[in-house]
């Protein structure tokens, strides 16, 4: 486990491939629907003033997710 | 008469195409074992006579939202003949999925693929014919807000039902079908789906190889930037408020000459032959109610014509990203706070909006402070005080201070409440590209909601006038008003409570019956103070009520229960009894507190 394994430790600017979902089946059915599926490469534009949420960018969809719950997104090292 | 549901995910269009096909005639309907209700349209199509559902946005027929399992109780308790998907042609590459659900349950199908145009400024290529026969669906490209498509659209409809009924379609696909076994058809295919969404996109799909929309990266980089994120968007909000009330204000006030004049030109002389007691309820009452709140509909025409300039080009998800922050710390989200934003408008319609929360927690926290954002019925009553008890310079100070206070309220009534409804809900939201929203779109919009105002209103307003004409003229015979007739009776009574924060008997009866509505205020003023005219009633007031008043009258106004509506829907959502009266309970105590540390405070230091 690298120090980026966790979408919510991707800095700004890069991208990693999502490996696993560890969210209960209403996140994830979410989530996946939005996108954001293992194996699909996701981009982090930016995060949130005060701790607040991320800003990524999946396949052509754009997204914002709260801190918590991108930790619970896991990222290929 | 062929029934079509019309399913899509969030953010495709979905709507824009309902009315784009129905042209705007849709009504509410009910159907069998759902509690909520769906907008249905009637459609001819070459002698045919269709019936469109549009059914709420979803993201998966499996999911766990209140939104998905209406589609599915939908799907298995209505016979369909149709079903059209509505995906967002630019993000095919996860909304397949949807259509391939669709798909496997064996449903008649047609699947569209809205917003054309902004897939091809993107670079998104799609083979419509690799698409098709991959589904095994027609598939068809169309852009409802440029109306791209829509009679290619018709002509399909009309084709795909007509080969239903051809003696080549099979038992089951001929009559309108339930969907039996939903759940368990579904589960059982949705391992595979994702292989074939992959395998279909494969084929069918060249997604761009960078992201070409470089307006909304560009704009982002501002508008969401860390430090000027939030002053721009409070910035923007003040400028679109100010911009209504320049516009607004001298139209309303010309409106109201208007209809001045022609109380007096035409009504008058005409209604001169009736028994001054009617004549007087139909003139002071009744005219002069729907006449104040017609004055007021230029500037919420306005209002809800800035709102949705706002929602449509993006800028609201963007809002629920800025203020997520500040209000997770409320116990809230963003989304509670884009509905409070939309409840300024009104609250009932934003109440509604709660639904899309899952969290029960969350969600009768966000409808604790939805009442409080000033409405655009309490920001008639506002305008005219503000007009009457203030100089023209600090009417507008007034109003502003009056929408801060109602910001106020809610961050109160959160953090009062939030360790009560706790709540873990996860917030995944999209981001939509920034879209710049027609001015068709957006007027055909204001227009309807204006519509919905008026109707609304008016239903309230005659109830409302006749209520306090009877209160104030009844036992027969009293001087009307005075403290012998019941009005006068039930203000006096009410005393007690409402003399320490300033409120004397008459403008008790007003609060009384802004209860229901508070359109009703502004015409209960009138025909309390036998006032028809504006200006004269402004000059009674002046006369009867002090300044401290009038501003506890604001606060009083502004905090507690908005109206009737507002509490039906808050029952009929929370399901829940307690809850509702808690609602209530809170917003008349927190009312009456503010309304007293204002009036006393203003008083001591005068």
């Amino acid at each position: 486990m690298g120090a980026a394994s966790r979408l919510v430790d991707l800095p700004p600017g890069s991208t990693a491939t999502v490996s696993a979902l560890a969210a209960d089946a209403g996140l994830r059915q979410r989530l996946e629907a939005l996108g954001l599926r293992p194996g699909q490469a996701v981009q982090v534009l930016r995060r949130g003033w005060w701790s607040g949420p991320v800003h990524v960018r999946v396949g052509m969809t754009e997204l914002m997710l709260r801190r918590r719950d991108a930790a619970r997104v896991s990222l290929d090292a | 008469m062929s029934t079509i549901a019309v399913i899509g995910m969030p953010n495709t269009g979905k709507s824009t195409l309902f009315n784009r096909l129905t042209g705007h005639h849709s009504q509410i309907g009910n159907w069998p074992g759902l509690t909520v209700e769906l907008m249905q349209a009637g459609l001819e199509l070459s002698g045919r006579t269709l019936q469109l559902v549009d059914l709420p946005g979803i993201y998966d027929l499996r999911g766990h939202s209140e939104d998905e399992a209406v589609m599915r109780r939908f799907l298995e308790r209505s016979p369909v003949d149709l079903v059209l998907v509505v995906l967002n042609a630019s993000q095919l590459d996860r909304q397949l999925r949807l259509a391939l659900q669709v798909q496997r349950l064996g449903l008649p199908a047609l699947v569209l693929l809205n917003m054309a145009d902004e897939a091809s400024r993107f670079g998104v290529r799609i083979n419509t014919e690799a698409l098709s026969s991959g589904l095994a669906l027609p598939v068809q490209l169309v852009s409802a807000k440029y109306r791209q498509g829509i009679d290619s659209l018709k002509n399909s409809l009309v084709h795909q039902l007509a080969a239903l009924e051809e003696p080549a379609a099979t038992e089951q696909q001929k009559r309108p079908q339930t969907v039996q076994q939903l759940e368990s058809r579904l589960a059982a295919v949705d391992a595979e789906l994702d292989a074939a969404m992959a395998d279909l996109v494969e084929r069918s799909i060249t997604l761009p190889g960078r992201w070409r929309d470089q307006r909304t990266r560009r704009l982002d980089a501002v508008l969401l930037h860390p430090l000027l994120g939030l002053p721009l968007f409070f910035l923007a909000m003040a400028l679109m408020f100010q911009a209504i009330y320049a516009i607004g204000v001298p139209v309303q006030e010309g409106l109201a000459g208007l209809l001045d004049q022609f109380g007096q030109l035409v009504l008058q002389p005409l209604l001169a032959p009736l028994p001054s007691l009617v004549r007087g309820f139909l003139l002071e009452g009744l005219y002069q109610g729907l006449g104040t709140v017609m004055v007021f509909l230029p500037v919420i025409a306005l209002f809800f014509l800035a709102m949705g300039v706002v929602e449509d080009s993006g800028y609201l998800s963007r809002a629920a990203y800025l203020m997520d922050a500040f209000m997770e710390r409320l116990g809230l989200d963003g989304r509670s706070f884009v509905l409070s934003l939309m409840g300024f408008g009104c609250n009932v319609p934003a109440i509604l909006g709660t639904r899309v929360m899952r969290d029960r927690g969350l969600r009768l926290l966000s409808m604790l402070i939805i009442p409080f954002s000033l409405c655009s019925a309490r920001l008639n009553v506002f305008l005219f005080m503000a007009a009457v008890f203030f100089p023209a310079r600090q009417g507008g100070l007034v109003i502003f201070g009056l929408y801060l206070t109602s910001f106020l309220a809610a961050m109160l009534t959160a953090l009062v409440f939030r360790g009560r409804f706790p709540s873990e809900e996860p917030l995944v939201l999209e981001l939509p590209p920034y879209r710049l929203p027609t001015a068709g779109q957006m007027i055909t919009r204001a227009w309807s909601e204006v519509k919905h105002f008026w109707l609304w209103s008016r239903r309230f307003i005659i109830f409302g006038v006749v209520a306090v004409w009877l209160l104030n003229n009844l036992p027969v015979g009293v001087e009307p008003a005075s403290s012998a007739s019941l009005a006068g009776q039930l203000g006096a009574w009410m005393q007690p409570v409402l003399a320490p924060i300033g409120i004397n008997p008459k403008l008790a009866v007003a609060l009384l019956f802004g209860f229901i509505a508070k359109e009703i205020v502004l015409g209960g003023l009138a025909v309390i103070y036998g006032q028809a005219d504006p200006a004269a009633l402004g000059q009674a007031m002046t006369a009867d009520v002090s300044v401290p008043q009038a501003i506890s009258f604001m606060l009083f106004t502004l905090l507690y229960t908005p109206c009737l509506s507002t509490v039906a829907v808050i029952r009929s959502e929370s399901k829940q009894l307690g809850f509702t009266l808690l609602s209530v309970a809170w917003s008349l105590l927190l009312a009456w507190l503010v309304s007293f540390l204002a009036y006393q405070g203003i008083r001591a230091l005068a």
